[in-house]
This record gives structure tokens, C-alpha cells and sequence, in this order.
């Protein structure tokens, strides 16, 4: 089964050694690719739906503590009479500082720093609510008054994960034309390597179908080989960097992770590649000799 | 009956050098063995790479079969060249295949059997004496053990036309008559051949007509049977070394 018997001497010509490594690095590409594609995928769909059910209502300080009372009780009235709100919380100065403290500080707290007051809403998503409106509204009770949509900012967000996800079909994309390039030049080079044998292939009575038969076996065996070596060594990078960037824990990111789905696109890798490399070989072959007497 | 080979006026220059065939006209009938005689570089085997289409000629017409080889398109010539067994000057043997897989690669290429590519093989190579060096690679094989299996690769399909260049030019005496009784018994089944050789001895044995090349001309020669002293056939050798070569490949 395994004693391929080629009337190529293809043993004897260096493709054999070099081919496989140049695909391995483009199979390693590609997945890193496709990985990176199926995680910003997953990443925005979940980000989608987890955050965009809230606002965040900001009131700026007044001169002093009554004021700020006055203003934030003014605030909490409106947005409880308002409909497709579902509730309001005041947070605390103590809370609000926490928020602060990535900018200003661990002292923030304990200043006497005027600290704006925030109000967390969350709001019935299966409701249109009219946030402009709203803002327009919380304007006249308390001027200055701002409305966080995380909507717009999470579109602005969830925008570029799409376009770095498309960046990443895209490097799929190139990847894809270089190593069919690649197996074309291999082939090529093959070609007039053997030239003589070929010759005697065909004198004998060979079709141009036999001689590119026994090209694309032998450009489908080294893809194979290639792309075995390439997703080989893609698997444990990417458990690395699944690592890495889930440790960081960064609170508001949802995990990363690389689904059944983007894994099962990386294994597909190893037959697609075996399949490409046979195609382009034959279509190459049969091409090339059609220029020969 | 079509002539199997027809050549008329043709003229043959490698690049911008002079005409090394000039003017060739000759037609070989069916079942008609011919030496291809002529002086060392005087186009016998240009002559013979027109005639396996190994060439195209640069003036006048080939045609084979009945078939005007210029007017046939590029898929129809594999049809051509397996009713044609070829040994080339220089054996072109696989050097990476055994002997056996050598011989067994024009059966193999027209789609036969294993079974079928092995039991015809292996009593071919046995007839030509290679019993024991089946699974030999020819660069260890000698000079004349290669050109045998040249020769079984050349006859295993039972062409309409053999082509053999210098067929017996590294054998000794009595292997060239061994050879030669092979391309008799395949001649009496009816293929077509031509042998090309600047050997006066091996030619002279048998009495066949000769295409005589000089000066890029040619020119039959009729020999007369009666007078060659050749080595009287089927007595020697015996009815029972009869050539065992598998049916014709039909296309
Ligand atoms: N591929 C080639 N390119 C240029 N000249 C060639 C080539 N093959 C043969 N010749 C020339 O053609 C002439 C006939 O050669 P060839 O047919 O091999 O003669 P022979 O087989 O009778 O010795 C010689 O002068 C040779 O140098
Ligand atoms: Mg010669």
C-alpha cells in the first residue's frame, strides 16, 4: 500500500525535501489565520448579546453635597417613569472611584476631588428605547448631564473585530494563492527536471493524464506531509496564546476561545491542502506538456 | 493495405544546421524487416526519432499507419506510439526501476492487468536471459544485459513496428543472433521493423533489404537472399525458444 511506484524519479530531486517545509509554514499561517478569525467571530457574537443591555448615566458634581443630592434623586425620578428602563442604581462615591482609579488613582476615594455621579441603567433590550431622547429629557432636569449608549461605543468595538477578522481571511486568502504558487513552481521545476524521463514516458505511448497522475499522487503525499508538520506545530501555539490572553483576565472581555468549529477548520486543513496540492499539480502537468510536441 | 510507415520528400535540420535528411522518400509495407544502414552520423537515428515521432520533419511528409503524422492532434498521438516499440542507441531505461518494472512499463501505461503485466513480463525477461536479474536496477546490469531489457520493453506489447537503433551494437556474437531471432519470430507475426546498425555482418546475414544513408540521402538496396551466409534460421535456435510476447495492445 505504502510502496508507491512512480516511473518519476522523484526521490532523486530536492522538491521532495524542500516543498513540504514551505507548506508546513503556510499551513502554520493559515491556521493562525483561521484561528484568529473563528475567536473574533465567537468574541463579537457573545459581546453582542452580554452588554448591550445597559447605559451608564453620568451627572457632573454641582458646588456641594446638597446639589449632588438634589441632582441625583431629580435623575433616578426620570429614569424610573421612564418605560423600557428596568432598573437604576446610584452608585456610591466609593464605587465611582473604583471606576475612576484606572485614571486617576487609588487615592481618588479619599480626596476631595469632585467625582462626577454615575447612575447604571439597565435597560429592556427587547424594547426600542429612544437614548437621545431620554438624554434630552435628563437635560432639563439636570444640565450637563451625559448618556453612555454602550451600543454605539460596542458597534465602534464589535466594527473593528470585524475588521480584524477579515483581515484574517484575508491573510487566509494570500496564504492560500502562495502555497498553490508554490506547488505550481515545485512542479514545474519537476517538470524540467525530468524532462528526459517524460520524454520516454511519452514515446512509449504515455498520455499527458498518466504523467500528471503521477505528479499530483507524489504533490499529494508531500502536501500531506506538509500540512501535518504545519498544523503540528500551530496546535501548541495556539493553546499558548489561549493561555496567555485568558490569564490577563481583563474583567469586561469575554474568554477567548477557539470552538469546535475553529478547530475542526484547522484539522480540514490537512485534506484541503492534500486535495489543492493534487489539483494544482495535474492542471500544472497537463498544461505545461500540452506545449510539448 | 496501408503502408505502415510513408515518408515523402522530407527534409530534416537541427536549429539553423545543415539538412542531415535531404529528399527522403521510402515506404515500408506491412510485415517487411529492413537494416537502416549507413556511416556513423549519417542520420540513422534522426531517421528513426522521425519515425517514433520523437521529431517533426522540418520539410515533406510523414505519415504512419495511414495517418499523415503532422494533421494528428496532440491526444491522438499516444494511439500512435504504442503500436510502436522503440529501442533507443541509448536504451533510455528507467535507472530508478528494476528491469522487470522497466518491461512492464508499456503495459502498465496502456492500462493492463497486474496479473496479465506480470506473467508476460516474466517470461519475456526469461526468454532474453534476465531470469535472474528481474529485480536488478540497470546500472547494474551490464551493457548488454541493459540493452536486452531495452529490447523486451521495446517488443512486450507486440508493436506493428519495431524501431531498434544499434539494437546489438553491446552484445557478443552470440547474443546479436539471439536478438536477431527475437526480431525474426516477431517479423514472422507479422511486425514491421526496422534495425539500424553500421554492422556489414549482422545485415548481411539475413538476406533483408537495406535503406542505405549517405549524405543525407537514401536509397533502397535489395539483397539477394540466396547468396548472404546467414545463420540458418529456426535450426540453431529450435521451434521450442519461440518468443513468448503477450498480444498486441489494440487501441
Ligand atoms: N540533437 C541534435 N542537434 C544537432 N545536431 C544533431 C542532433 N542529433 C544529431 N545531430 C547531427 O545530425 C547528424 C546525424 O546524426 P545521427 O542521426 O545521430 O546519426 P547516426 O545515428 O547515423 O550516427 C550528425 O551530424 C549529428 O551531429
Ligand atoms: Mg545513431
Amino acid at each position: 500500500m505504502f510502496t508507491r511506484r512512480s516511473d518519476v524519479p522523484f526521490d532523486k530531486d530536492d522538491t521532495s525535501r524542500y516543498l513540504p517545509w514551505l507548506i508546513a509554514f503556510m499551513v502554520f499561517l493559515a491556521a493562525l489565520a483561521l484561528a484568529s478569525v473563528f475567536v473574533l467571530g465567537h468574541v463579537a457574537a457573545n459581546w453582542d448579546r452580554g452588554l448591550s443591555d445597559t447605559l451608564t448615566v453620568q451627572l457632573p458634581s454641582g458646588e456641594d453635597t446638597k446639589t449632588d443630592e438634589r441632582r441625583a434623586a431629580a435623575a433616578m425620578d426620570l429614569l424610573k417613569k421612564t418605560s423600557g428602563i428596568e432598573r437604576a442604581d446610584l452608585l456610591d462615591r466609593k464605587q465611582v472611584a473604583e471606576l475612576l482609579e484606572p485614571w486617576l488613582g487609588p487615592a481618588t476615594g479619599n480626596s476631595d476631588l469632585p467625582l462626577p455621579q454615575v447612575i447604571n441603567v439597565e435597560i429592556d433590550g427587547s424594547l426600542e428605547l429612544d437614548v437621545a431622547g431620554l438624554e434630552t429629557e435628563l437635560r432639563a432636569v439636570v444640565p450637563g448631564a451625559t448618556i453612555d449608549d454602550h451600543r454605539i461605543w460596542m458597534d465602534g468595538f464589535i466594527r473593528s473585530l470585524h475588521a480584524v477578522e477579515a483581515l484574517g481571511i484575508l491573510v487566509f486568502i494570500f496564504v492560500a494563492i502562495a502555497t498553490v504558487g508554490t506547488i505550481v513552481f515545485a512542479t514545474r521545476t519537476g517538470l524540467g527536471l525530468h524532462r528526459e524521463t517524460i520524454e520516454v514516458l511519452h514515446l512509449i505511448g504515455a498520455r499527458d493524464s498518466y504523467i500528471a497522475g503521477q505528479f499530483a499522487t507524489r504533490s499529494m503525499f508531500l502536501g500531506l506531509r506538509g500540512s501535518l508538520i504545519g498544523i503540528l506545530a500551530a496546535v501548541p501555539v495556539l493553546l499558548g496564546i489561549g493561555l496567555l490572553v485568558n490569564s490577563l483576565d481583563s474583567g469586561f472581555l469575554p474568554k477567548m476561545e477557539l470552538t469546535a468549529a475553529g478547530w475542526t477548520a484547522i484539522a480540514l486543513l490537512l485534506p484541503t491542502t492534500a486535495i489543492v496540492a493534487w489539483i494544482t499539480a495535474r492542471i500544472t502537468v497537463v498544461r505545461t506538456l500540452n506545449r510539448r510536441l | 493495405m496501408d503502408e505502415v510507415v510513408r515518408f515523402e520528400n522530407v527534409g530534416l535540420r537541427y536549429g539553423l544546421g545543415p539538412e542531415v535528411l535531404q529528399d527522403v522518400t521510402f515506404s515500408l509495407t506491412p510485415g517487411s524487416f529492413h537494416f537502416l544502414m549507413g556511416a556513423s552520423g549519417a542520420g540513422k537515428s534522426s531517421l528513426m526519432k522521425l519515425m517514433y515521432l520523437a521529431l517533426r520533419p522540418t520539410r515533406g511528409i510523414v505519415s504512419l499507419f495511414g495517418r499523415e503524422v503532422a494533421m494528428v492532434p496532440r491526444d491522438g498521438l499516444p494511439a500512435l506510439r504504442r503500436q510502436i516499440g522503440v529501442v533507443f542507441q541509448e536504451f533510455r531505461l528507467l535507472t530508478h526501476q528494476t528491469a522487470f518494472d522497466n518491461v512492464a512499463l508499456p503495459l502498465r501505461i496502456a492500462g493492463r492487468r497486474e496479473s496479465e503485466v506480470r506473467k508476460h513480463v516474466e517470461e519475456l525477461l526469461a526468454w532474453v536471459g534476465l531470469q535472474d536479474h528481474m529485480e536488478a536496477k540497470p546500472e547494474t546490469l551490464s551493457g548488454g544485459q541493459q540493452q536486452r531489457v531495452a529490447i523486451a520493453r521495446a517488443v512486450i506489447t507486440r508493436p506493428k513496428l519495431l524501431l531498434a537503433d544499434e539494437p546489438t551494437g553491446n552484445v557478443d556474437d552470440r547474443i546479436a543472433a539471439r536478438l536477431l531471432h527475437l526480431f525474426e519470430e516477431l517479423n514472422k507475426l507479422g511486425t514491421t521493423i526496422v534495425i539500424a546498425t553500421h554492422s556489414k555482418v549482422l545485415a548481411g546475414e539475413t538476406g533483408h533489404p537495406i535503406l542505405r544513408l549517405e549524405d543525407g540521402h537514401l536509397e533502397v538496396v535489395e539483397q539477394d537472399a540466396v547468396l548472404t551466409r546467414g545463420v540458418p534460421r529456426g535450426t540453431s535456435q529450435g521451434a521450442s525458444i519461440a518468443p513468448p510476447l503477450s498480444p498486441g495492445v489494440e487501441e
